[in-house]
C-alpha cells in the first residue's frame, strides 16, 4: 500500500492555513470549507424534509378521511381548521389544503432534493472524490449556503402569515398566481415565495458555477475525466443543467413580479375577476407555462442525476464490481442531460398549445427513455454475478432502481399525447413523479447519507437501525404510490380537497385511506433515520479510514479530514474508480491512487504498458 | 399550551426509536454477530428481497384484479376507445419491461448476496448487450410514438364542419355553457361586458349572439360530432370529462377547443352501469382555487332527436334578459326580437 507523505511547499502552505486557529463562527458556521457546508446543507435539507413530510400528512389526512374531525390539530394550524361553533368538529380549510399541496411540493422539490442534495453531495464529494484541497470559490460556496438558508427563512416564514403562504401549486401558474383577488395564498404568501425562489436561484447558481469550475480545474494528477467517478460525472452534468435552466426561471418569476406589482400583462389577458374587468390585454398565461418548464422538466434531473451518480457509485462498490457499462453511464447521463431540455412541453399536451408541438415534444419525450432504460439495465448488470454486501447505502440503492424502473415506465404513458389527454393532472401522473423522481431521488440522498456517514462525521450509522428504515420506507412507499396509479387510472383528478362533490369520484375510498395510513406509517419511520443519524453523529461506532473498501479517493484522507482535505500531498490517481475483483489482484479493490505499476499480478495487458510509463514521473508518491 | 403538545410527541417519538434501537443492539449482541458481511443480516436481507419480489407480485396481481373495474371507468366516445386500446397496449409493453427487470434486479441481489468465498466476476462492459438493450427500447418506442402521433393526430385534427358548437367557460368556480341557438353561429364576446347577469361579456352588437342561450345543463348529441370552444374569465380552468376522454384547458384570453364524439346517451350509460342515478359529470383538472375541487356541471347525451327538441325548447339569453336590449344597436332592434324569440309586450317594456 502507499500513503501520501512527501510534503511540497505549496501544500505545506495549505497545511499552515489548515492549523491555524479558527473561532466557533468562521468554523462552522460562516464556513469556507467544504465539508463544513455540506454538512449544513444536509441537516438543513433533513428538517426540510421533516416539514415538508408532515404537511403531506396532514393533507393525506384530509384525502383517506375526510370525514374526520380535525379539531384536535386546531392548537397547532389555527384558523385553517374551522371549528364549528355549534358541534365543535374541525374541518381543514379547502384553501390551506391547496397551500399544504403547494408547500409540500416546493420544499421536496427544491429545498430538500436540489439544495438538499446537491448542496450535501456536489459539495462534500467534488473536492475529496477529485483530490481537490477544497471548491474552487470557498468564499461563493459559504454564500451559496447563506443564499440557501436566507431563502429557507423567508419560506418557512410565509407559512407563518394569516393570509398564509403560497397556495397555487408548485407550479405557480397564472393568473391564479398573479392576482391576489383569485385566492388568499396569492398574496403576501406568493410574494414571499417569489422572494424566497429568487434567493434560491442565486443560492443554486452560486453552488453550480463553483462545482463546474471545480471539477474542470482542480482535478488531481492523473484524473482524466474518463477515471473520474461516476457520481462526479453526474454532480459535474446536474450543475450545468441547472446553470443553464435556473436562470430561465428566474426571469418567469421576474415577470411574474411586474405582472404582480407593476401593472404589465406579460402572463394576464381578459380577464375578469372580483367583479371588476382587469385592464391587461395581450400577455399569455402559455408563455408562463414554457418558461416555468424549461426549467420544470430539467429540474426532474437536477434532482435525479446526482442520485443516480451516488447510486452508480455505491452499487458498484458493494456489489464488489466494476460499475457494468462505465462509458454508456457516461454516455447516457450526457443524453439525458441534453434531452432534459428539448422536452419541457410535455407539461403542456392540453394546455391549448399547438398540438402540432404536442407531436414533436412527444417524440422528444419518449427518445429520452433509451438513455434511462440503459441506465435501469447497467444496475442490474453490475449485480449480476457480484458478491453482494447489503448495507443500507446499498439496499436504498437497489431500492432507488426499483423505483426509477416503476415510474420511469409509466412516464412511457404520459409521454405520450394522446394517453395524456386523459391521464393529465390525474393520480396518475402524482404517482408517477413520485415515484421517479421524488422517491427515487429520496433513495439516493439517504443511501448517500448512508454511505458517507463515516466520512463526514467519523463515525457509523447504525446498520440494524438502516435495514429497518430501508424495509418500512421501501414497501411504505410502493404501498402509498402503486395502489395511486389505480386512481388515477380511474381519472381522479389532483390537487382536490375532496371527491364528495362528484360521483365520477366517489369511488376508491378505502383505497384512499389505505394510501393515508401507509403514508403516515412511511413519515413515522423516517423518524428512524433521524434518530439513527443525529444520534449516530455523537455516539456512533467509530469508523475507519475505509470501511467499505471503495476505491474513491475521498477514503484515503485520514478518518476525520481535516481543511485541506488530505493533510500531506495530494494524492495522485492512476487508474479508474471501478477497479472491484480484478482478477489476479489480492484484495478485490484497488484504490484509484495505486500505480499500476504496483500491481502487475492484476495489470491488463494495456495497463501493463501503462506501468511502465508511471514509475519516470512518480515524485509525489512513496511506497511503503 | 401547543407548544407543550408539540414537545411531548416529540419526546414520545424519540422514547420509542431509542427504545427500537436499543432493542436491536441487543439482539445484535445477542447474537454475537460482528462484521458487517459475515453476520447473519446479509443473508436475511438477500432472502428478503426475494421475499419482496414474490410478495409484491402477488399484491400487485391480486389488487390490480380487484379494482380492475373501479379503475376502468366506462368509455363513451370515439376516440376514447382508441385511446384506451392504446393506454392498454403500452400497459402490456412496459409492463413486460417492468417484470422482466424487477425479477431480475430482486433475484440477482438475492442469488448473488455476499459468500465468503466468493469472487465477484470482473465484467466491466459487453458492447453487443448494450447494443442490444440500447435498439430494443429504441425499436418498441419508436413503434408506441408512431401509433400515437397516429391517434393525436386525429384527435387533434380540424372539427368536421357539421359539428354541434358549444361554448364552455370557466370561471371561479362554476361552469357556464352557451348554445350559438338557431343560427348556429355563437356571438361575439367581450371581457369588459361582462356583469353579473351578463357572464359571458356577449356582445349584443354582434346579430349572432341575439339567438344563443345559456342553459344550466351541457346537453349533447349521441353520436355527432361536438365541438367545444373554451375559454375561462379569470384564472385557468381545464374542461374535464372523464367518460368522454376528453382534456383540455381553459384559459383566459386564449380560446382553446376540443371535439369529439359521444357514443353513449346518458340513458344508455345507465343502462350499461346499472345505475340509474348515473350522470355524466364535466369537472376542473386545472387547480383554481378554493373551490377547485366542486366546480361541476352536469352533462346530459341525448338521442339526436331529443336533443333537437331540447334545443327548441330553450328560452335566449336575450329573452332571458330582455334589459339587454338597450345594448342592441337600433338597425338591429327588430330582428334581434325576432330572433330572441322575445314577446311583444317584454320588448315594449325594456325599450322603454
Amino acid at each position: 500500500m502507499s500513503t501520501a507523505q512527501v510534503d511540497l511547499t505549496d501544500e505545506m502552505e495549505h497545511d499552515d492555513h489548515g492549523h491555524h486557529e479558527q473561532s466557533f463562527i468562521s468554523k462552522y458556521i460562516f464556513s469556507q470549507d467544504h465539508k463544513v457546508i455540506a454538512k449544513q446543507f444536509l441537516i438543513s435539507g433533513i428538517l426540510w424534509a421533516i416539514i415538508g413530510g408532515l404537511l403531506s400528512v396532514v393533507f393525506r389526512l384530509q384525502l383517506g378521511f375526510p370525514d374526520m374531525d380535525m379539531a384536535w390539530l386546531h392548537p397547532f394550524l389555527g384558523e385553517w381548521i374551522n371549528v364549528d361553533a355549534a358541534t365543535g368538529i374541525g374541518k381543514l380549510d379547502s384553501e390551506f389544503y391547496l397551500a399544504l399541496v403547494t408547500m409540500h411540493g416546493t420544499i421536496m422539490v427544491f429545498f430538500v432534493l436540489t439544495a438538499g442534495l446537491s448542496g450535501t453531495f456536489s459539495n462534500f464529494l467534488i473536492p475529496l472524490q477529485i483530490g481537490a484541497r477544497d471548491m474552487a470559490s470557498g468564499f461563493m460556496n459559504m454564500l451559496s449556503y447563506w443564499f440557501f438558508f436566507l431563502s429557507s427563512v423567508i419560506m418557512f416564514a410565509s407559512m407563518f402569515i394569516s393570509t398564509g403562504p403560497a397556495s397555487g401549486s408548485w407550479v405557480i401558474y397564472p393568473p391564479l398566481s398573479a392576482l391576489p383577488q383569485s385566492m388568499s395564498g396569492a398574496g403576501l404568501g406568493m410574494t414571499m415565495w417569489l422572494i424566497a425562489m429568487a434567493l434560491f436561484i442565486v443560492s443554486t447558481l452560486l453552488g453550480g458555477i463553483n462545482y463546474i469550475a471545480t471539477v474542470i480545474n482542480l482535478r488531481t494528477d492523473g484524473l482524466t475525466f474518463t477515471k473520474l467517478p461516476l457520481t462526479i460525472w453526474a454532480f459535474f452534468l446536474t450543475a450545468i443543467i441547472g446553470l443553464l435552466s435556473f436562470p430561465v426561471l428566474l426571469s418567469a418569476a421576474l415577470l411574474l413580479i411586474l405582472d404582480r406589482s407593476f401593472g404589465t400583462s406579460f402572463y394576464l389577458s381578459e380577464i375578469y375577476i372580483g367583479g371588476e374587468a382587469l385592464p391587461n390585454m395581450g400577455g399569455s398565461p402559455i408563455l408562463f407555462q414554457h418558461l416555468f418548464w424549461f426549467l420544470g422538466h430539467p429540474e426532474v434531473y437536477i434532482v435525479l442525476l446526482p442520485s443516480l451518480g451516488i447510486t452508480s457509485e455505491i452499487i458498484s462498490t458493494n456489489s464488489r464490481k466494476p460499475i457494468f457499462g462505465y462509458r454508456a453511464m457516461i454516455g447516457s447521463m450526457i443524453g439525458i442531460a441534453f434531452l432534459s431540455f428539448v422536452v419541457w412541453a410535455h407539461h403542456m399536451f392540453v394546455t391549448g398549445m399547438n398540438p402540432f408541438a404536442g407531436s414533436i415534444f412527444m417524440l422528444l419525450t419518449l427518445i429520452i427513455a433509451v438513455p434511462s432504460a440503459i441506465k435501469a439495465f447497467n444496475y442490474i448488470t453490475t449485480l449480476w454475478k457480484g458478491n453482494i454486501i447489503f448495507t443500507p447505502a446499498m439496499m436504498f440503492s437497489i431500492g432507488l432502481v426499483s423505483f426509477f424502473i416503476s415510474g420511469g415506465v409509466t412516464g412511457i404513458f404520459l409521454g405520450n399525447a394522446a394517453l395524456d389527454i386523459q391521464l393529465h393532472d390525474t393520480y396518475f401522473v402524482t404517482a408517477h413523479f413520485h415515484l421517479v423522481m421524488g422517491s427515487a431521488a429520496f433513495f439516493g440522498m439517504i443511501a448517500g447519507v448512508y454511505h458517507w456517514f463515516p466520512k463526514m462525521f467519523g463515525r457509523m450509522m447504525d446498520r440494524k437501525l438502516g435495514y429497518i428504515h430501508f424495509w418500512t420506507s421501501f414497501i411504505g412507499i410502493y404501498l402509498i404510490f402503486f395502489p395511486m396509479h389505480y386512481i388515477g387510472i380511474a381519472g381522479f383528478p389532483r390537487r382536490y380537497y375532496s371527491f364528495t362533490n362528484f360521483d365520477a369520484f366517489s369511488t376508491f375510498t378505502d383505497l384512499n385511506a389505505f394510501i393515508s395510513i401507509a403514508a403516515i406509517a412511511t413519515f413515522v419511520a423516517q423518524l428512524i433515520f433521524v434518530f439513527n443519524f443525529f444520534y449516530s453523529i455523537f455516539k456512533g461506532k467509530r469508523a475507519t479510514a475505509n470501511p467499505w473498501k471503495s476505491n474513491t479517493l475521498e477514503w484515503t484522507t485520514p478518518v476525520n479530514p481535516g481543511h485541506g482535505n488530505w493533510p500531506g500531498a495530494i494524492p495522485k490517481v492512476y487508474r479508474w474508480s471501478y477497479d472491484y475483483s480484478k482478477p489476479g489482484a489480492k484484495d478485490d479493490f484497488i484504490p484509484q491512487n495505486i500505480p499500476y505499476a504496483q500491481t502487475p499480478e492484476s495489470n491488463l495487458p494495456h495497463e501493463q504498458e501503462l506501468a511502465g510509463l508511471e514509475s519516470n514521473d512518480d515524485n509525489a508518491i512513496k511506497v511503503d | 399550551m401547543q407548544n407543550l403538545l408539540l414537545g411531548a410527541s416529540v419526546v414520545v417519538a424519540l422514547v420509542i426509536l431509542f427504545m427500537i434501537y436499543k432493542l436491536t443492539t441487543l439482539i445484535s449482541v445477542a447474537n454475537g454477530s460482528k462484521n458487517d458481511e459475515e453476520g447473519n443480516s446479509n443473508n436475511v436481507n438477500g432472502i428478503l428481497m426475494l421475499a419482496f419480489l414474490i410478495i409484491g407480485s402477488i399484491a400487485a396481481t391480486w389488487s390490480s384484479i380487484v379494482y380492475f373495474d373501479l379503475m376502468n371507468i366506462p368509455i363513451a366516445s370515439e376516440h376514447g376507445v382508441k385511446t384506451d386500446s392504446m393506454f392498454w397496449i403500452t400497459m402490456w409493453i412496459t409492463g413486460a419491461a417492468f417484470v422482466i427487470t424487477h425479477i431480475l434486479l430482486f433475484y440477482f441481489a438475492f442469488k448473488y448476496r455476499y459468500k465468503k468465498d466468493a469472487k465477484a466476476k470482473y465484467y466491466p462492459d459487453n458492447h453487443k448487450l448494450e447494443i442490444i438493450w440500447t435498439a430494443v427500447p429504441a425499436i418498441v418506442l419508436t413503434i408506441l410514438v408512431m401509433y400515437g402521433l397516429k391517434v393525436w393526430n386525429g384527435i387533434t385534427d380540424t372539427a368536421p364542419q357539421e359539428a354541434e358548437v358549444v361554448e364552455i367557460m370557466g370561471a371561479q368556480f362554476a361552469w357556464r355553457v352557451r348554445y350559438p341557438g338557431a343560427d348556429n353561429a355563437l356571438g361575439k364576446y367581450d371581457y369588459r361586458k361582462i356583469d353579473a347577469s351578463n357572464a359571458f361579456g356577449i356582445d349584443l352588437s354582434d346579430k349572432n349572439s341575439h339567438d344563443d342561450f345559456v342553459p344550466r345543463e351541457i346537453h349533447l348529441p349521441k353520436g355527432q360530432p361536438v365541438l367545444l370552444k373554451i375559454r375561462a374569465r379569470d384564472v385557468l380552468h381545464s374542461v374535464y370529462m372523464p367518460q368522454f376522454r376528453v382534456k383540455m384547458d381553459a384559459v383566459p384570453g386564449m380560446p382553446t377547443q376540443f371535439w369529439f364524439v359521444p357514443t353513449k346517451s346518458t340513458a344508455d350509460m345507465r343502462a350499461e352501469t346499472g345505475n340509474p342515478e348515473f350522470n355524466y359529470e364535466l369537472a376542473c383538472a386545472e387547480i383554481c382555487g378554493k373551490g377547485h375541487f366542486s366546480m361541476r356541471m352536469i352533462v346530459v347525451v341525448d338521442e339526436p332527436a331529443a336533443y333537437e327538441s331540447w334545443k327548441k325548447s330553450q328560452q335566449t339569453w336575450l329573452a332571458q334578459n330582455p334589459d339587454y336590449l338597450s345594448q342592441v344597436p337600433e338597425e338591429l332592434k327588430e330582428v334581434a326580437i325576432l330572433s330572441a324569440g322575445i314577446e311583444e309586450n317584454e320588448s315594449k317594456d325594456s325599450s322603454l
